[in-house]
């Protein structure tokens, strides 16, 4: 079901991931509110995640830890403004790394025929807040891009 | 001041033209006359390509020769790689997290990973 599209047209605020999976919707909604669930999926492969909160409903507060094999730790909190099972989950979302800077995501999750079609939007503060979670990657991409780029030219 | 310089950047290599040249130049320098021979274009024509490129960094012109060489500069491509990299990678991570979901979906259903599923 690697259907994965992310839309984030140039000056808004938005990023859109839609994303189909092979699983009725009540498990998927289940996936994103389970303590247990969440601490299995949630965040890169080789991090652990640490579910320090998770209050799925109106004004309950969510806080997930990753902890990286070399023991660096990234807090992630933020509040649930709807959580309707199974259909949608609306909180806000900011990186404990760099304060100030929050989001409000919708997860909002259809069934077709067994399968569930997710769309998750994130609505940023600013253009420049959005434009930096897309190039989230660059500080640890940049490096190794340029070190590509630097075997290429010397080979010129 | 980062952005004014990709847009000048992007610029510079929306045109097929100035795009080979740049191909060209990968090779090593290269003198205005050599880069206008793959060309059906005048020598001022391919001066002006020269002139955009030159603009946004894109290639430095020698001093010292009198055939002024062209030859290609780095750094604004880094800032392309870089500004493309960093979306490739939001979406490999947006990919990876799926895809974990995905595993955990699977695995709450009691299904085996789709490798080991025998066809339907």
């Amino acid at each position: 079901m690697a259907d994965l599209q992310v839309v984030a047209d140039p000056g808004t605020h938005e990023i859109q991931i839609t994303r189909s999976f092979d699983a009725p919707r009540e498990l998927v909604y289940r996936a994103f509110t389970d303590p247990d669930a969440v601490r299995q999926w949630w965040g890169q492969r080789d991090n652990e995640t640490i579910v320090d909160r998770l209050e799925a409903r109106a004004g309950g507060q969510w806080r997930f830890v990753q902890r990286s094999q070399d023991g660096n730790e990234h807090g992630f909190h933020g509040v649930y403004h709807e959580a309707i099972a199974p259909e949608r989950i609306v909180y806000t979302f900011e990186w404990e790394g760099m304060p100030g800077h929050v989001l409000l995501e919708t997860v909002t999750l259809e069934e077709q025929d067994g399968k569930t079609h997710m769309t998750d939007t994130s609505v940023f503060q600013s253009v420049a807040d959005r434009d930096g979670m897309l190039q989230s990657g660059m500080e640890s991409g940049a490096a190794e891009s340029f070190d590509r780029l630097d075997e290429y030219l010397a080979k010129r | 001041m980062r952005a004014d310089r990709l847009n000048e950047t992007f610029a510079a290599l929306a045109d097929p033209t100035r795009r080979a040249i740049l191909s060209r130049l990968m090779a090593g320098e290269a003198s205005v006359t050599e880069l206008a021979e793959p060309f059906a274009m005048s020598l001022p024509a391919i001066s002006k390509h020269l002139k955009v490129l030159e603009r946004a960094g894109l290639i430095a012109r020698g001093r010292e020769a009198q055939w002024r060489p062209c030859r290609l500069e780095a750094d604004p491509l880094r800032e392309v790689a870089d500004w493309v990299e960093g979306y490739r990678r939001f979406w490999e991570q947006s990919q990876e997290r799926y895809d974990r979901l995905d595993d955990y979906l699977r695995a709450a259903q009691g299904k085996e990973p789709p490798d080991d599923q025998p066809a339907p």
